[in-house]
């Protein structure tokens, strides 16, 4: 079956539309909610503080914590069950390492910085939703970091390149493929990366350059909410 | 040649391109990737002669020798006392950098300060990734009595301060109170007077929220002598 | 918490102020928010007190009917406080407050009937309705129970049973306009005694300070339908009533923010 209009009627090359605002957890060092499509996630940064047990401690540098989780009522059919699954300790473990190349954690030595992810309401792009958050959380909390990191999903939907799925396309019966992205965007380089599904070797580059244009819309949103805190 | 690409007094958000050319040199907070300088947090951009800097408007206290700080007693051990400043480590106060008194070996420290306690106190040294260590001789460094206390952003402390400290100046004539902001964002109000403490309070909240705004000393003055007058 | 604090805060309400300015039974700003989730959950609402957020989520299961009531539904309430929503909160198994506050918020609801079981059930015997709320906190600035219960109530109040296909399991794609069996709204009310003095709808400093906390659910007529009393101090009988008393009015001011 040839996918040639998307389901919503966006062009593949458009992602769905978006919102972030930092600030949305006044008890947090730093937090921010960002919204793409239906897929709502909240990030909050805590730290850095003591880890223990003090034998995870780096003695050269902070250490980042990641912790990705699902609200039980934010599924798309059954109740999540509450708790840490595989598949949530997979998340977190990715979002870390999409993190981590642009902090420089070495003024805390010792610490932890904890980011927390909660998601609200789920519609695909559940991860790229929270590192997309928690970048911005990140530098709310005035964590140094080189660069902002912004992530979305890129996929092949029914044999064509599309940007940001969303849940009925990851579900589609001719064939699915999504690619989760996550790009440090002054740079351009990758910080995330994970497909889940086949895709010919002469795609790849075109949907990794789709994701980076995607990448870069999304940075903008991110800083605009990072500098619309300070407004007026 | 080169040029700022945001201007002075603008705010930057990290990955920004602050500046271009090699004229230009990393300050605080800011980095250098090439030709271009960039930012690391999210700050007011300042231009110090060559040097392009960031103030942050947020992130973490970190103890820098010298600093006063407002700390909670959270240990009490034989040579001297575990003060919470606020950092992830406990910082150390030990008895002969707390007081110039002879204190018998072995004696019950609590006399002094006890767990709960607030004490103003110097950083005298920072070593190490865990070492902090506090020491109270000096003028103005003491036990805090009752008052109240909270947390504020160590990032606005400056503002709070003022030049000079005549911010705080001006808000202790105006209300009356005693006031002791600590460089680790901690501060302490007393007063007999709990309606004019609340004014300080908000003064206080008010130069948090407007910190990056220009006419900050108008508006709190303006602030403090409509709260005066309403009293 | 600490001495000076405390002693400070015992100054305070001895002038008949609170640290923020309020009075002893003023709540802070209310407000319920509806379908904040409403593309996941069959209901949902966020609820703010003050700076105090606080979302939750009904989700509807078919189950067989337990075997002693074959005839009725049920409801599962769950509260996680989230270590997002605090820096006191720990990541990790649920923590006896947590569980705590699950609790007494199932309470308030199960005990108040303010859901008809009897009107879940789907076939006796059979097929019933479960209804799973759940509810987390955002941001922790004191008060969780009532913003809890508040925002437990807003949930089922916005929720729409889904379509069942002919085998009685459920199409979560689609959504029947009936709305859930809700026949009374309890709420929860909470009530601080710091020194001699009963506050409500403390603040995070606030509740570090309390001597004793009474948590009270109300229903719109006035009956009590769940206690709980909590913290390390004693409470006199004499206490207990003016708390309760002071819960009883002070509830309408949460039950006018979910119109």
């Amino acid at each position: 079956m040839v996918y040639d209009k998307r389901v919503d009627g966006r062009k593949f090359d458009e992602c769905r539309p978006m919102e972030a605002k930092v600030g949305v957890v006044e008890k947090a060092g730093g937090s921010a909610m960002f919204k793409i499509g239906k897929t709502v996630a909240v990030a909050a940064v805590y730290g850095p503080r003591e880890l223990y047990p003090a034998a995870f401690q780096n003695l050269k540098r902070g250490v980042l914590r990641c912790n990705y989780n699902m609200m039980a009522f934010s599924g798309s059919g059954n109740r999540v069950r509450p708790g840490p699954s595989r598949r949530s300790k997979e998340i977190s473990l990715v979002t870390e390492k999409a993190l981590f190349p642009v902090l420089d954690l070495s003024a805390y030595p010792g610490s932890v910085v904890d980011v927390f992810i909660e998601l609200i309401q789920t519609d695909a792009g559940t991860r790229c939703a929270g590192i997309t958050a928690a970048a911005m959380a990140l530098a709310d909390a005035g964590i140094p970091m080189r660069d902002l990191v912004s992530s979305v999903a890129v996929g092949r939907v029914g044999g064509k390149i599309v940007l940001d799925l969303n849940k009925e396309e990851e579900d589609y019966e001719g064939e699915s493929t999504d690619i989760a992205t996550a790009f440090s965007s002054r740079t351009g380089e990758v910080t995330l990366l994970q497909m889940d599904g086949e895709v010919k070797r002469e795609e790849l580059k075109k949907a990794l350059e789709l994701a980076r244009a995607g990448c870069e819309k999304i940075r903008e949103l991110q800083i605009n909410a990072l500098r619309g805190r300070y407004k007026g | 040649m080169g040029q700022m690409i945001i201007s002075e007094k603008s705010i930057a958000v990290p990955g920004e391109v602050l500046a271009e050319g090699m004229d230009y040199l990393p300050g605080e907070h800011t980095f250098r990737d090439g030709e271009r300088i960039i930012a690391m947090k999210v700050g007011v951009v300042g231009l110090f002669g060559r040097q392009v800097k960031l103030t942050p408007l947020s992130g973490p206290y970190i103890p820098k020798s010298g600093d006063i700080v407002i700390g909670e007693i959270v240990g009490v051990g034989i040579g001297g006392w575990r003060v919470n400043i606020g950092w992830h480590f406990e910082a150390n106060l030990s008895v002969k950098d707390a007081t110039s008194d002879f204190v018998p070996r072995g004696e019950n420290l609590s006399r002094y300060f006890d767990y709960g306690d607030y004490v103003v106190c110097q950083i005298v040294n920072v070593g190490g990734a865990k070492v902090v260590d506090l020491g109270m001789k000096g003028p103005g460094l003491r036990k805090l009595g009752v008052g109240r206390i909270f947390r504020v952003p160590s990032s606005k402390v400056p503002r709070i301060i003022g030049k000079q400290g005549s911010m705080i100046s001006m808000i202790k004539e105006s209300t009356g109170c005693r006031i002791s902001v600590g460089q680790n964002g901690i501060v302490w109000l007393g007063s007999d007077d709990p309606a004019k403490e609340i004014v300080a309070y908000k003064a206080i909240s008010k130069i948090i929220d407007e910190s990056h705004t220009s006419g900050l000393t108008e508006k709190i003055k303006g602030f403090l002598e409509s709260s005066k007058n309403g009293l | 918490m600490g001495d000076i604090i405390k002693q400070h805060l015992l100054n305070t309400l001895s002038n008949g102020l609170r640290l923020d300015e309020r009075k002893f039974e003023d709540f802070r700003e209310i407000f319920v928010e509806y379908g904040i989730s409403s593309k996941s959950a069959e209901g949902s609402a966020r609820v703010k007190i003050g700076r105090t957020e606080v979302v939750a989520g009904v989700k509807l299961d078919v189950a067989e009917p337990y075997p002693d009531n074959p005839d009725e539904g049920t409801i599962i309430v769950n509260m996680e406080l989230l270590p997002l929503s605090s820096p006191a909160f720990e990541s990790g198994p649920p923590s006896i407050a947590s569980i705590e506050m699950s609790r007494v918020v199932d309470r308030v609801i199960r005990e108040s009937k303010s859901l008809d079981f009897k009107k879940l059930c789907i076939k006796k015997g059979e097929f019933m309705w479960t209804v799973l709320i759940d509810i987390y906190p955002i941001n922790n600035d004191g008060n969780l129970f009532d913003a809890a219960s508040l925002a437990a109530i807003a949930a089922l109040k916005d929720a729409r049973f889904p379509k069942l296909d002919k085998d009685n399991k459920v199409d979560y794609n689609e959504k029947t306009s009936k709305k859930l069996p809700l026949e009374s709204e309890a709420l929860a009310c909470t009530v601080l005694k710091i020194g001699n003095y009963f506050i409500v709808d403390p603040s995070v400093d606030e509740e570090s300070a309390a001597d004793a906390r009474l948590t009270v659910g109300v229903l719109e007529n006035g009956t009590l339908c769940s206690l709980q009393k909590g913290e390390d101090v004693a409470l006199s009988i004499d206490d207990i009533d003016k708390m309760v008393d002071i819960a009883i009015k002070k509830t309408k001011d949460l039950r006018r923010a979910l119109k």
